[in-house]
């Protein structure tokens, strides 16, 4: 038997033995090798932390629960964008934080916005005054700490303003704005707000009650839009098809705000202006110090970096584009908007992506002047008196992360839209 | 596979963890050679620095005569300072081993946060105050007024209560800090800065024309502030509690920074003799000497001394003793004795 086998011919190569070594020198475990090795450092590294937290925690004597979230607050908040008083509980206290941090996040994102385009696009003009000042605002705001900004703006409001008691007697040393509209005083600016004489009641959702007039109103202004972006495509359809464009703007007008107006009038809107009751302005929205100064601090500061990457964007399009608009005879207004800006997103959109995030996260700045956001609600007032530091920290933690993951989710989505469609 | 690996890391790693066999905070003291003791970020008369970066205050001195006590020198005191909000933390964390900063002993601090109240040396309690111009006598009168508060307080809770009680709305500016509420109370930017009596006064005394501002007469909480430690660690616990009942109990058996070297000395009074060791060995049953007691009272001189020289009515602080005299004078100060 041996024999014969030891005669036949193998037809397979001889397969070498595994030995230990070969982890080490042979290419094709080598990288298996050392991902394994670091994987296990990893996990070591994360053992050791959390037995490091169970074991200080057990030796501190305390234990890991969030059931203080469903403990009463006891504190007051002063911006409240939903129903909220002392007696609710933590966790709804730090829903009335997180919908402030979004507040302020979305304000600052718009104004950065709108400023960063104007200043990136003013910043290349040709202009000499107009291109210097740019560059004047963009250097000073962005080479100076965002919380000197907030504080600066903060110190302004408080320090500079009347104090609502100037605007008392029948010779008052201030006066409102706009026809006694706005009145602008060292607790904040209050302006006139929309009411409605006939309420359509709220919309119960659970921890959130919008109020049903607002949602209709919202609700028609989106039908609006959508009938507004078909009768654009409309018109593009008309002038491929004649050469000629029809006249959209009357249209579209209506179509917007006609409906809106309609649903104002039906439901009885008015406004209402603020006034001086006791001891401060009453009636009308107030918009506080702390968010003013939030608002302008992020706004005006991240508003110089996103200026930055606009002109990056405008810069990186060949300026044969620009000269070829010009040769057809468009004007530089419409050049700018109709060739340069639309190719420049691709090259604006993902560094505006970070700069969206930083303000976000930046909205934790708020507890320096006193902005009740996530930071100071969830993570200040509500550790302190619940002594929850870690379970406080780690949920915080997971909020920011995962409103930051939700605006990059979402401003990818946009990107992948505007970028060069290669076909 | 991988599972394994991790429970065997887990376990590797408490087991040396166990191992690592803490150190008692009296033994960690007298090697680090420093008492870390957390104060307030700066309130006149009970915790800031003086013209030559000296701390000196009312809830200074509870840390000088610790240090004394138990390192035999009231100067050696690492201060950090803490806000409202930082100094459970650094508490609990043991960035500080005694946390004296006008803080307000509750149940839940001394029982859900671990720590430990080892007594009251200021009993205090919440006000208001506004500026005279105002014209607002009572604190029932304040509906609709922007109050500055400084976050991460009871303070901040107590007016939560006080107004919903009284079905009053009010308009809350949270803010970190005393210096920053004075400027925003100074500023206008609030009608009302609330805080313990004892910090209005302080505040005030800090003030260009402190006559401008009232301090109204309600008094809406119990506010008894006292020095605090970690819980698990009685020796430390007794330590400070007993150094503080020390101070109390020199005032009212006449023991003062003054006379204590004759008094050391023995007298004819027994608790005295206890106290200051000259009979019997009290210090040792905590591990200290027998003449701890000497050296905290000679740090900065027995209760009275250092009210006096601190808040007292002869400072621009000016606070009279009201519930912080001697259970004999008819306040609240009661040591139990040294037996």
């Amino acid at each position: 038997m041996s024999t014969s086998d030891d005669l036949r011919i193998k037809t397979t190569a001889p397969k070498p033995a595994f030995r230990l070594s070969m982890l080490l020198y042979d290419q094709r475990y080598r990288s298996i090798t050392i991902q394994v090795f670091f994987l296990f450092m990893l996990m070591l590294g994360a053992a050791w932390l959390i037995d490091n937290t169970v074991n200080n925690l057990r030796a501190l004597g305390r234990d890991f629960s969030f059931a203080f979230l469903n403990a009463p607050a006891g504190y007051d908040i002063n911006q409240r964008p939903i129903e909220y008083n002392s007696q609710m509980t933590h966790g709804r206290a730090a829903l009335v934080g997180f919908l402030n941090t979004l507040i302020l996040a979305v304000l600052a994102c718009m104004l950065a916005t709108v400023l960063g385009v104007i200043a990136g696009v003013l910043r290349l003009s040709n202009n000499w005054i107009v291109g210097r000042l740019m560059t004047v605002y963009i250097e000073v705001f962005r080479n100076i700490p965002t919380l000197l900004w907030i504080l600066i703006f903060g110190a302004i409001m408080t320090e500079a303003m009347p104090a609502p008691s100037a605007f008392r007697g029948d010779d008052p040393a201030a006066s409102m704005l706009f026809n006694d509209a706005v009145a602008v005083t060292n607790r904040g600016v209050y302006v006139p707000s929309i009411m409605f004489l006939r309420d359509l009641g709220d919309l119960r959702l659970g921890p959130v009650a919008p109020s049903l007039n607002w949602l209709l109103v919202f609700l028609v202004l989106i039908v609006g839009v959508y009938a507004n972006k078909r009768l654009i495509e409309h018109a593009t359809a008309v002038q491929n098809a004649t050469g000629v464009r029809p006249k959209t703007w009357w249209k579209s007008i209506l179509i917007l705000l006609g409906p809106v107006v309609v649903i104002f009038i039906a439901l009885g809107a008015y406004l209402e202006y603020p006034e001086l009751r006791g001891f401060n302005f009453a009636g009308g929205t107030h918009l506080r110090n702390s968010l003013i100064a939030m608002w302008l601090g992020l706004g005006i500061y991240t508003g110089a970096f996103v200026a930055e990457n606009v002109r990056a964007g405008i810069l990186a399009i060949s300026k044969g584009q620009t000269e070829a608009a010009f040769a057809l005879g468009m004007q530089p207004g419409k050049t700018m908007r109709l060739v340069i800006l639309p190719q420049a997103l691709r090259v604006i959109i993902p560094p505006l992506i970070s700069q969206y995030l930083n303000i976000t996260k930046n909205t934790s700045l708020g507890l320096a002047v006193g902005y009740m956001d996530l930071r100071s609600t969830l993570g200040g007032i509500t550790i302190n008196q619940t002594g929850r530091e870690l379970e406080g920290m780690l949920l915080m933690m997971l909020i920011y992360l995962a409103i930051s993951l939700t605006i990059s989710g979402a401003m990818n989505v946009y990107n992948s839209r505007v970028k060069l469609k290669e076909r | 596979m991988k599972k394994s690996v991790f429970l065997g890391a887990f376990a590797a790693t408490s087991l040396v963890a166990g191992l690592a066999q803490a150190q008692s905070t009296l033994e960690t003291v007298q090697t680090r050679g420093e008492l870390n003791c957390g104060v307030s970020t700066g309130l006149a008369g009970f915790s800031a620095p003086d013209g030559n970066g000296v701390w000196q205050g009312f809830d200074v001195a509870v840390c000088r005569a610790v240090a004394a006590a138990v390192l035999e020198d009231p100067m050696a005191v690492n201060f950090v300072p803490t806000t409202g909000q930082t100094r459970f933390s650094a508490l609990a964390s043991g960035e500080v081993d005694v946390l004296a900063r006008n803080t307000t002993w509750t149940f839940s601090r001394d029982v859900d946060l671990n720590f430990t109240f080892v007594g009251t040396n200021y009993y205090d309690g919440q006000g208001f105050m506004v500026t005279r111009d105002l014209g607002v006598g009572s604190a029932l009168e304040l509906d609709g007024a922007t109050v500055c508060i400084q976050t991460g307080t009871t303070t901040e809770l107590n007016l939560a209560d006080y107004f919903r009680v009284n079905g009053m709305s009010y308009e809350p500016v949270p803010i970190e800090t005393n210096a920053e509420a004075q400027q925003q109370y100074l500023a206008g930017a609030c009608d009302v800065y609330t805080t313990d009596v004892s910090g209005l006064a302080a505040t005030r005394a800090s003030f260009a024309s402190p006559s401008d501002h009232v301090i109204l007469p309600e008094v809406i909480s119990k506010e008894p502030l006292g020095p605090a430690v970690r819980h698990g660690d009685d020796q430390w616990a007794d330590i400070v509690q007993w150094t503080l009942f020390a101070l109390i109990a020199a005032e009212e058996l006449g023991v003062t920074s003054a006379n204590i070297d004759e008094m050391k000395a023995g007298t004819d009074n027994p608790e005295i003799n206890r106290m200051l060791g000259s009979e019997g060995d009290l210090g040792a049953m905590f591990g200290l000497d027998s003449e701890w007691a000497v050296r905290a009272i000679a740090a900065g001189g027995n209760y009275g001394e250092i009210f006096s020289a601190t808040i007292g009515e002869q400072t621009p602080i000016g606070l009279a003793r009201g519930l912080n005299a001697q259970w004999t004078q008819g306040g609240l100060l009661y040591a139990p004795p040294f037996r």
